[in-house]
C-alpha cells in the first residue's frame, strides 16, 4: 500500500556529484510538486544535465538522494524511467530510420502493445506537427523537426513527468513559442509535472511556475519570476564606456567613491560594470564628467537573466570564469 | 487513491512499483532491433555474398582432386568434409575470412549510439543500462550464426552438385560442431571489437583497430611465433640435432595458440577431419605409426575440447571487459 501522496513529484535532497575534482552540482536541494512547470535555469555548464541524469538515475550522484515520485532512482531505475519522459538535449535519432520506426522502437521498449502503439504514434506525431513526414527517414529532418520528434518520443509512454533539456535551443523563436504551449497545454490537460532546463530565462518566463537559477553546480535563486524579479529591485547594473585615454585606476576610484555604489569591475579598455544599491545614474554621470572623462556608452541592464546571473555571481567569490556581457 | 493503513510509517517512504515485473527483458527488444539492422544493413549484405563466393570458390578447388581420388580410394573416411579442409590451389578455406564479420559487425556497437546521440534517449526508456549491451552482442551472434549458416549451406549445396554424394549423418554431426566452434570464434571477434566500440569515440577508429588487430592475429601470429621460437630457441642451419627442432617448434606452437585463430585452427581442423589424431605437432615419424584409422566424434572433441574451452573462456572474458567498461562509462562522455 503506497503511503500517502505528498503531492510531490520531484525532490533532491543534497544531491551532489563530483566529476574529479570538479563539483559539478552540490548539494541541490528541490522540490517539485505535481502539476508544476518547473524551469533549471543556468549558464552552459552550470549542472543541469548532470542534475537529470540523476533524477533519471543514468548517473550516480556521489551523496545525497533524488526521488522520483517516491521512487529512488538507484533502486528502481525502470520504474522510473517508466513515468518520466525525457527529452535529451541535442535529441537524435536513428537516422536510418522513419520517424515512424524510430518511435516504434521506443514504444517497444515501453511495453506498449501493437495496436495502442500504432494510434499513440500517429496522434502524437500529429499533435507535434509531423503527420506528413511519418514515413520519412529522419535523416532528413531539420534541427527543429528532430526537436519536436523528441517531444513526441518522450511522451510515447504516457508520462506523469516530463523532463525537456534545453528544448529550445536549436529552434526558431517561432517554434519556442510553439513547443512552450504545447508542454503548457499539456499540464493542462493532462496534469503533467514539467522539468525544463535552460539557459534563456525570457524563453521560458512564460510558461514556467517556478523558476531555480542554477550556477556552478548550485541553486542561487528559487521562486517565480516576480519574485526574482522583485529581488532584483535593489540591484542596479550599468555598463559605462569611457575614452579608454583616463586612467583606469583614477575613473575607478572617482566611480568607487559614489555612494550607492556597490562594486565597480573592468570589463574591457575603456568599458565599466558597475552595481549598486539604488539609482544612482545622474551621480555617476557627473562625477564621470568632472574627472574628465568622455562617456561614450551608458546602459541600464534590464531585469532580464544577466542581471539575475550578474547579481548572483557577484554575490559569490569566485565569479571570474563566469563573466556576464563580456 | 487508498488511504495509507494506520501503521504506515510517516516518513517518506519509498514506493514499490507493482508494474515493475512487466519491464523485464528488455535486452530481446534490443537484440531484435539490431539483429534487424544488422541483417538489412548493405555492409552483412555485401559480406555475405563475399563469404558466400569465397566459399564457392574453396569447395570448387577442393572439389577436383577429391573427385579424382574418390574413384581410387575406398576407406577415405569422410569425403565430403575434405570439401571444407582441402584447398590445393592456395584458395583459403572459406570459413578463415569469417572472423571479419566479427570487427565488422561490432565495431560501431556503442560509439555509433553516441555519434548519432541516441544513447541517452535510449538508456532513458525502462530498461537496464545492461540491457544495451546484452542486446547488442546477442543480436551480433545472432547475425553471425546466419551468414554462416547461409554460407555453409550454399557451399555444402555446391559441393553435393560437384561430388554427387551428401554428407553422412556423421558428416551433418561434425558440420554442426564446427558451426557451434566458429560461432564461438567469430563472437570472440565481436566481443572485441564491441570493447573497442566502447572505448573509442568514432566509430571508424574502432573498425580499423578491429581489423587491425584481426590481422595482426590472424596473418602475422605465424610470423611473430616463428621469430620468438627461433630466438629463444635458435636451430643452427647446420645438422640440428632433434631436440633443437623439437624446443623450437613446441615453443612456436605455443606461442601461435595465443591467437584465438590458432585455436580455432585446431579445434575445426579436428572436428572436420576424422583422421586428424592430434592438435598437437606431428612428427613425421609418429604419423607413419600411427594407425590408418579414425576417430569418433566424441573422440575428436575430446582431443579439441581445451582449445573450445580457451575460445569460450576468450569470450567471456572479452565480454565481460566490454560490459565492465560500458557500465563504468558515463551516458554523457
Amino acid at each position: 500500500m503506497p503511503p500517502e501522496d505528498d503531492g510531490v513529484a520531484l525532490e533532491t535532497r543534497d544531491l551532489t556529484k563530483h566529476y574529479g575534482d570538479r563539483t559539478a552540482v552540490d548539494s541541490l536541494n528541490l522540490q517539485i510538486r505535481r502539476g508544476e512547470i518547473f524551469g533549471l535555469l543556468g549558464p552552459n555548464g552550470a549542472g543541469k544535465t548532470t542534475t537529470i541524469l540523476m533524477l533519471l538515475g543514468l548517473t550516480e550522484p556521489s551523496s545525497g538522494e533524488a526521488r522520483v515520485d517516491g521512487l529512488d532512482p538507484r533502486r528502481d531505475p525502470l520504474s522510473v524511467k517508466r513515468r518520466v519522459g525525457y527529452l535529451p538535449d541535442d535529441v537524435g535519432f536513428y537516422d536510418e530510420m522513419t520517424a515512424r520506426a524510430n518511435l516504434e522502437y521506443t514504444a517497444r521498449l515501453n511495453r506498449l502493445r501493437e495496436p495502442d502503439a500504432t494510434e499513440r504514434i500517429e496522434f502524437l506525431l500529429e499533435q507535434v506537427g509531423l503527420s506528413s513526414v511519418i514515413d520519412r527517414r529522419v535523416w532528413t529532418f531539420s534541427r527543429g523537426m528532430r526537436q519536436r520528434l523528441g517531444l513526441a518520443d518522450a511522451l510515447i509512454k504516457r508520462p506523469s513527468i516530463l523532463i525537456l533539456d534545453e528544448p529550445s535551443v536549436n529552434i526558431d523563436p517561432e517554434g519556442v513559442r510553439e513547443l512552450l504551449k504545447f508542454v503548457a497545454d499539456l499540464r493542462t490537460d493532462e496534469g503533467l509535472t514539467v522539468l525544463l532546463s535552460s539557459h534563456l530565462l525570457h524563453q521560458v518566463e512564460t510558461v514556467c511556475d517556478r523558476i531555480g537559477i542554477f550556477v556552478s553546480g548550485r541553486l542561487v535563486g528559487l521562486g517565480t519570476v516576480a519574485e526574482l524579479a522583485g529581488a532584483l529591485d535593489d540591484d542596479w547594473v550599468f555598463e559605462l564606456g569611457v575614452d579608454p585615454g583616463l586612467s583606469a585606476t583614477h575613473l575607478a576610484g572617482v566611480v568607487g567613491a559614489v555612494s550607492g555604489v556597490r562594486t565597480v569591475e573592468g570589463d574591457g579598455p575603456g568599458r565599466w560594470m558597475i552595481s549598486a544599491g539604488r539609482d544612482v545614474h545622474l551621480e555617476l554621470l557627473s562625477a564621470v564628467a568632472a574627472a574628465g572623462g568622455t562617456i561614450d556608452h551608458f546602459v541600464r541592464r534590464g531585469a532580464d537573466l544577466d542581471a539575475i546571473y550578474h547579481r548572483y555571481f557577484t554575490g559569490r567569490t569566485d565569479d571570474s570564469e563566469h563573466r556576464v556581457g563580456a | 487513491m487508498t488511504a495509507s493503513i494506520a501503521s504506515a510509517p510517516d516518513t517518506v517512504q519509498l514506493r514499490a512499483d507493482p508494474d515493475t515485473h512487466k519491464l523485464y527483458g528488455g535486452w530481446r527488444i534490443i537484440a531484435r532491433k539490431e539483429f534487424g539492422d544488422h541483417v538489412h544493413s548493405v555492409r552483412f549484405v555485401i559480406l555475405v555474398v563475399l563469404m558466400a563466393l569465397a566459399g564457392l570458390a574453396s569447395v570448387h578447388s577442393a572439389s577436383g582432386p577429391i573427385r579424382a581420388a574418390a574413384s581410387a580410394a575406398t576407406d577415405v573416411p569422410s569425403i565430403f568434409l575434405y570439401l571444407f579442409t582441402l584447398s590445393p590451389d592456395r584458395v583459403p578455406a572459406f570459413h578463415e575470412f569469417l572472423a571479419i564479420l566479427g570487427p565488422l559487425l561490432g565495431f560501431d556497437a556503442v560509439n555509433g549510439e553516441r555519434s548519432q546521440r541516441t544513447l541517452p534517449r535510449l538508456v532513458a526508456q525502462p530498461i537496464h543500462r545492461d540491457e544495451v549491451i546484452n542486446g547488442k552482442f546477442v543480436a551480433g551472434i545472432g547475425a553471425i550464426a546466419l551468414a554462416l549458416a547461409a554460407v555453409m549451406a550454399v557451399a555444402v549445396s555446391y559441393g553435393m552438385l560437384r561430388l554427387g554424394v551428401g554428407p553422412t549423418i556423421n558428416d551433418v554431426v561434425r558440420m554442426i560442431a564446427f558451426f557451434v566452434v566458429a560461432v564461438v570464434y567469430i563472437a570472440l571477434w565481436l566481443a572485441l571489437a564491441i570493447v573497442l566500440s566502447v572505448v573509442t569515440r568514432r566509430a571508424a577508429t574502432a573498425a580499423l583497430a578491429g581489423i587491425a588487430i584481426w590481422l595482426v592475429f590472424t596473418l602475422f601470429g605465424g610470423l611473430i611465433a616463428g621469430l620468438v621460437a627461433d630466438t629463444v630457441h635458435p636451430v643452427p642451419t647446420t645438422s640440428p640435432t632433434t631436440e633443437q627442432v623439437l624446443a623450437n617448434a613446441r615453443l612456436e606452437l605455443m606461442v601461435r595458440r595465443f591467437s584465438p585463430s590458432q585455436l580455432y585452427d585446431e579445434a575445426t581442423g579436428v572436428l572436420l577431419n576424422p583422421a586428424r589424431q592430434s592438435t598437437g605437432l606431428i612428427i613425421q615419424d609418429t604419423t607413419s605409426q600411427a594407425l590408418p584409422s579414425t576417430l569418433s566424434l566424441s573422440e575428436s572433441l575430446v582431443l579439441a575440447w581445451w582449445q573450445v574451452a580457451a575460445l569460450v573462456g576468450g569470450v567471456v572474458v572479452m565480454f565481460a571487459a566490454a560490459y565492465a567498461l560500458f557500465m563504468r562509462q558515463e551516458v554523457r562522455a
